[in-house]
């Protein structure tokens, strides 16, 4: 299984109670773990990728494993850590006040 | 017996106000959305416990919420806003070309005989209309497509469509504004649209009467006159008598005719209301006084309200979406302040009261007259 941890304001939208976990076939990859998360969870789509580029919105970051994972491929293998459902994957909102 | 719901959306979560007819009790429900920006809240006439709203931030964008029972629950809808084929581009504030994008959605008008059909305006500058009941959302290309399209320029705020007003006698006539291209008109239930700013000046733009570029802030009608529109723009306050095809200045003894809001007295066509702002660079009230104005000559002759209003060391500004007109026989006037406060008169502007002296900034202001 793989664990999400997402930020407060989109589990409260989700209706989520602590962290999210989901089964994903295949290559465990930001892309396939976000597939499956949306799948699992329509109303997040939109909210931490765009609709139609699929691009991370600008103020949120994946982390796992203590490293900061945004910029990486989206096709990127995830570390061993979250495939084995040791570590979650972080998806964090920016840091703002206002 | 007859009651009022008054919608407000603030910089962080919406607010649910209801009271009886006589409007001197409040029950006061929210935050709902908490955190969230809520640009707008309307409930639909033909069902007025459909209620649709707009949510977003910065961190996650769009959500759009529905609620089918007057607001006690809601869910989220569709949030997807696709422009119709190659988006292109319109002007940036620099004058470069600047790619169309979605931000927001800043307005909300449902249908005034079906529920499920609702329209959004976005920005940057788009109408879009969902006939599921909000699931999925498809533009009406022919505003953007206009030719003037590419020489649209963002307001200040963005380049944002805040006004829908649909004809309630015509189906198939609708006006929307935007800033600061400028006001435009439908025929044909949406395919083609024509600008509509003949008379407006706008000193701002290098041709103060060009066909669009103007910074139009709030139009307002009355549903028994839908071809009479008043609009506050940037600056001036205009009154149009052939539905949009001309406009004359109707700012007359008004302390600034700089403001955002504008809107129409239930029961009487030509008694209308503002609420002056100092200027573009000064947003709150000219003296440190909150006051809406009042013309009961559909323009010109304005008389100032300021019963229960702060008089001194008022330094908020009353923004484009806030001001809501109820239709009780004495007709609820409401505005909500970017300092929080929502005010009420239930006697066509004569008295106020705050409802909520401190809420987050107000966005918008709606209300539901419910029987």
């Amino acid at each position: 299984m793989i664990r999400v941890v997402l930020p407060a304001h989109l589990r409260t939208l989700a209706h989520i109670d602590g962290e999210v976990k989901l089964d994903v076939t295949g290559a465990v990859t930001q892309r396939a773990v976000l597939d499956a998360l949306e799948a699992a969870y329509p109303t997040l789509r939109g909210t931490i990728r765009d609709h139609l580029t699929q691009q991370r919105r600008a103020f949120v970051r994946f982390f796992a494993c203590q490293e900061d994972l945004s910029h990486e491929s989206p096709d990127a293998p995830l570390p061993e850590a979250v495939v084995k459902g040791m570590e979650p994957f972080l998806v964090v909102a920016a840091i703002a006040g206002g | 017996m007859s009651s009022v719901r008054v919608l407000v959306g603030t910089h962080k979560g919406a607010f649910v106000l209801t009271s009886d007819g006589k409007r001197e009790r409040w029950d006061v429900s929210g935050p709902h959305f908490a955190g969230w920006e809520i640009y707008h809240m309307k409930g639909s006439p033909a069902d007025p416990n459909r209620l649709y709203a707009s949510q977003c931030s910065g961190w996650s964008g769009q959500v759009i919420q529905r609620s089918n029972d007057g607001g006690k629950t809601w869910e989220p809808v569709g949030n997807q806003f696709a422009y119709e084929g190659e988006a292109g581009t319109h002007q940036w504030y620099d004058g470069t070309p600047h790619p169309w994008a979605f931000k927001r959605v800043w307005h909300l008008e449902p249908s005034l005989t079906d529920p499920d059909t609702v329209y959004a305006g976005i920005e940057d500058a788009a109408l879009f209309r969902s006939a599921d009941a909000g699931q999925t959302w498809q533009e009406l290309p022919g505003l953007r497509g206009h030719g003037s399209g590419p020489r649209w320029q963002p307001g200040a705020g963005g380049l944002c469509l805040h006004t829908i007003l649909l004809d309630p006698s015509d189906p198939n006539r609708m006006f929307i504004a935007i800033s600061a291209a400028g006001a435009f008109r439908t025929d044909d239930g949406g395919k083609t649209w024509r600008p509509i700013n003949r008379g407006l000046h706008s000193q701002y733009i290098p041709d103060p009467m060009a066909e669009v570029g103007h910074c139009v802030h709030r139009m307002a009608m009355h549903r028994s006159r839908p071809g009479v529109l008043f609009m506050q723009k940037h600056w001036d306050v205009m009154r149009s008598d052939n539905a949009g095809d001309s406009w004359q200045e109707i700012s007359g003894n008004l302390p600034t005719d700089f403001g955002f809001v504008v809107d129409v007295h239930a029961h009487e066509p030509e008694t209308i209301y503002v609420v002056p702002i100092k200027s573009d660079g000064e947003h709150y009230p000219p003296e440190g006084k909150l006051r809406v104005y009042r013309s009961r000559k559909g323009g010109n002759e304005w008389e100032a309200l300021s019963d229960g209003l702060p008089q001194s060391n008022c330094y908020v500004n009353v923004l484009r979406d806030a001001m809501a007109i109820d239709s009780l026989d004495s007709c609820g006037v409401y505005f909500g302040t970017t300092g929080g406060q929502v005010y009420a008169s239930p006697d066509a502007g004569d008295h106020w009261m705050p409802i909520v002296r401190d809420l987050p900034a107000v966005l918008s202001v709606e209300v539901q007259t419910l029987q």
